[in-house]
């Protein structure tokens, strides 16, 4: 659905279902340079069991106006805003790779309104390689097969996509190319690279959390998810074997499980 | 600093398939099942849902013929594929999720008979016209668009007289007019042209062809780029607009870059079920293991036969677009840099009747309603694949009545040529041997 947040033109997916705020709010948080469509192996769910779901694209991202936001800071409160623009007063909050900064900034900022955070390919720093920051900043096509590479594990490489027929390498480049890439992956690298303040976020964070980490993933390496993971208080942690950075969609069956499981622990449906 | 995605031979090989969730099986596995288990009913409900992947059904998907699709999408460079019982239900298939009722379609002349009947007349019979345009034709594609068209679909190499279509212009046409370029490639297979390169947003393939090489089972696909915009004007309701049939899903929002195919699969194989069957896929995948091989043969055969044709005596002309003086040489050489394939069309002097007595007099030229075989293949156009049309419209597709069409496949060149000289030197006395 397209709503206003901050008079600009955004868009969620509401995973298939009509959005109702009366419903319990979970916002999922999309990576650098991607969009909503990453998650809908994990958002239609939900949506179809008593949520309202919101899986946003970021300002210039996906489907919304406006420009990219230039920091993780600004983003993190970008999502704070999101969730009184639908009308509704709090939410729990999923977030992927960049998206986990993002989601730790906006319940630093917005504690009152998050119930529970879930991070996944998280780490509390995503410091980019130059040379990939270089080329995504020129928009070179190179930046985003070479995140494509990294971003994937092993058996992602060679396929066996959860959807039959989708071959995740060349799904995910086209998401990031919907786009101009210098204006979100260019932008959203550079913010990742900025970002310092991820170890003292995660120092505070105070709420249910739980982090889902791929252990071939060479985007966000397992020992630094958990180094973050330990950085937070009672968080919980599951690892998914022979799986690399995109798990939601590599392993989309054993991340939703979790997922599920979790929600349901921390985050149910008012009986 | 450079991406270490695996390479075109590699993914032939490899693509779609994971040894370690099959049992450790090093080839694949035929699964040879109609259904599958569900976990329990909150799991199955999901999957009909399209919450989550998996299989349901093999007129929907089967792992077998899943591996197959992946592997033609990473070959392509797409981001999504569906395999089919035959190359003519993947071009039904793609129009039937594109276009409705009041609907058109811009589409090449020069196209195999088959699909020429179904665009002709029976699309007609769901209120889908069209309206035809010679390939070379690039002007003519822009004047046919109508404000209900709905897509621009066309061979590369148009069969069986060889005509390219200008594909990078065409596409340019396409994108001008909000409309998605569709590509049938079966002559070329990704090795020789990947065409969402050069702007095409959707790709189908016969599988029975070049890509099995074996002859031996039917199968075809669609491909799709991730390259079209459906939510760009308001001509796809179907992709855009909530749908019905899954509870007021919007494929084009949720799917993106993948949800042509999901629209495909999740209507048109539940409605129509053209599904491919696994031994079939499993036949398919093992001629895809030597694609690269294989067309590298096909085409230095094709190159040399080209040759021997071109300077024959009984030989009237000769179409391939390697051909000295061929009008599409130069857009040959841009965008099927690693050859032209190894479809050649060439008239036989003499005419009709030489033809035939050419064709009943070769002995190792299998002549067969076929193409792409590891062996090769002639046939008579004018009185078998194309015989459905009346004069006029063989006369449009290009098509003459001393057109013998040459599928050249993998013998010893030598071989072929020693046939070929059999079937002229009977094509000289056409009587005679009529009269055997």
């Amino acid at each position: 659905m397209k709503f206003k947040v901050r008079g600009i033109d955004t868009f969620a997916s509401t995973g298939g279902r009509p959005f109702d705020k009366n419903k319990p709010l979970i916002i999922f948080v999309h990576g650098s340079g991607l969009s909503h469509m990453v998650w809908v192996l994990q958002t239609r769910y939900f949506a179809f069991r008593g949520y309202s779901v919101l899986a946003v694209d970021l300002p210039g991202h996906g489907l919304s106006s406006g420009e990219s936001l230039k920091t993780i800071e600004e983003m993190g409160n970008w999502v704070g805003d999101v969730i009184g623009a639908v009308g509704c007063k709090e939410a729990s909050l999923v977030g992927h790779s960049q998206g986990c900064l993002v989601t730790m900034e906006c319940v630093a900022q917005h504690p009152e309104k998050i119930k529970t955070l879930t991070l996944m390919g998280g780490a509390s720093a995503i410091p980019m390689n130059p040379e990939l920051l270089k080329l995504a900043e020129e928009s070179n096509p190179k930046a985003v097969d070479l995140m494509m590479d990294f971003a994937h594990g092993p058996a992602g490489h060679f396929g066996g996509h959860p959807v039959p027929g989708l071959y995740h390498l060349n799904v995910g480049s086209m998401i990031v190319q919907n786009k101009e890439i210098k204006d979100t992956l260019g932008v959203d690298f550079r913010a990742c690279d900025n970002y310092k303040n991820g170890p003292e976020v995660a120092k505070k964070l105070d709420l249910p959390t739980l982090s889902i980490l791929g252990a071939q993933d060479r985007m966000c390496r397992l020992k630094d998810g958990k180094i973050l993971a330990d950085y937070i208080k009672g968080s919980e942690v599951k690892i998914i074997e022979d799986c690399g950075h995109m798990m939601l969609l590599e392993e989309a069956d054993q991340t939703l499980e979790i997922l599920k499981k979790f929600i349901a622990e921390h985050y149910p449906l008012p009986s | 600093m450079d991406p270490k995605t695996y390479k075109f031979d590699t993914l032939s090989l490899h693509a779609g398939y994971q040894p370690s969730k099959n049992a450790g099986s090093r080839q694949v596995p035929i699964y040879q099942t109609t259904s599958y288990m569900f976990d329990d009913v909150d799991h199955a409900a999901a999957l009909f849902n399209l919450e989550r992947g998996g299989h349901i059904y093999s007129r929907m998907s089967n792992p077998t013929v899943q591996v197959l699709e992946e592997r033609v999408c990473a070959l392509e460079g797409g981001t999504a594929a569906l395999a089919t019982a035959s190359g003519m239900s993947a071009i039904f298939l793609t129009i039937m999720t594109l276009c409705n009722a009041g609907d058109h379609m811009v589409v090449s002349s020069q196209l195999y008979g088959g699909t020429v009947n179904l665009f002709r007349l029976t699309l007609p019979k769901f209120g889908i016209k069209t309206t035809f345009v010679k390939p070379r034709d690039t002007e003519g594609f822009k004047k046919a668009i109508q404000p209900n068209t709905k897509g621009i679909f066309g061979e590369l190499v148009g069969n069986p007289g060889n005509e390219l279509m200008n594909m990078p212009e065409v596409s340019n046409i396409a994108k001008e007019a909000g409309i998605p370029l569709i590509i049938d490639s079966t002559y070329q297979t990704p090795y020789l042209c990947r065409p969402f390169e050069h702007g095409a947003d959707l790709v189908v393939h016969s599988l029975t062809k070049w890509m099995s090489g074996n002859g031996s089972s039917m199968a075809g696909i669609l491909v799709e780029g991730g390259t079209f915009d459906w939510m760009q004007n308001d001509k796809f309701p179907t992709m855009t607009e909530p749908y019905e049939g899954y509870h007021g899903l919007s494929f084009a929002e949720e799917f993106g870059p993948t949800a042509f195919t999901m629209m495909a699969r999740a209507e048109g194989m539940r409605d129509m079920g053209p599904c491919l069957a696994p031994q079939n896929a499993w036949n398919i995948l093992h001629g895809l293991e030597t694609l690269s091989l294989r067309m590298e043969k096909h085409c230095s055969n094709a190159l040399k036969m080209v040759e021997y044709l071109s300077n024959h005596e009984s030989v009237a002309w000769v179409s391939h677009a390697s051909a000295p003086g061929h009008p599409d040489k130069e857009l040959a050489e841009k965008i099927l840099p690693k050859g032209t394939g190894s479809m050649i069309a060439f008239g036989i002097k003499g005419g009709k009747e030489a033809g035939a007595a050419f064709i009943n007099n070769v002995k190792l030229a299998s002549h067969l309603a076929n193409v792409g075989d590891a062996r090769t293949l002639v046939i008579h156009p004018a009185s078998a694949t194309h015989s459905q049309m009346d004069e006029a419209t063989l006369k449009f597709a290009g098509l003459s009545h001393d057109m013998i069409r040459l599928s050249v496949g993998l013998e010893d060149f030598e071989d072929i040529v020693n046939d070929f000289e059999d079937g002229f030197r009977a094509a000289k006395k056409p009587r005679l041997v009529a009269n055997k």
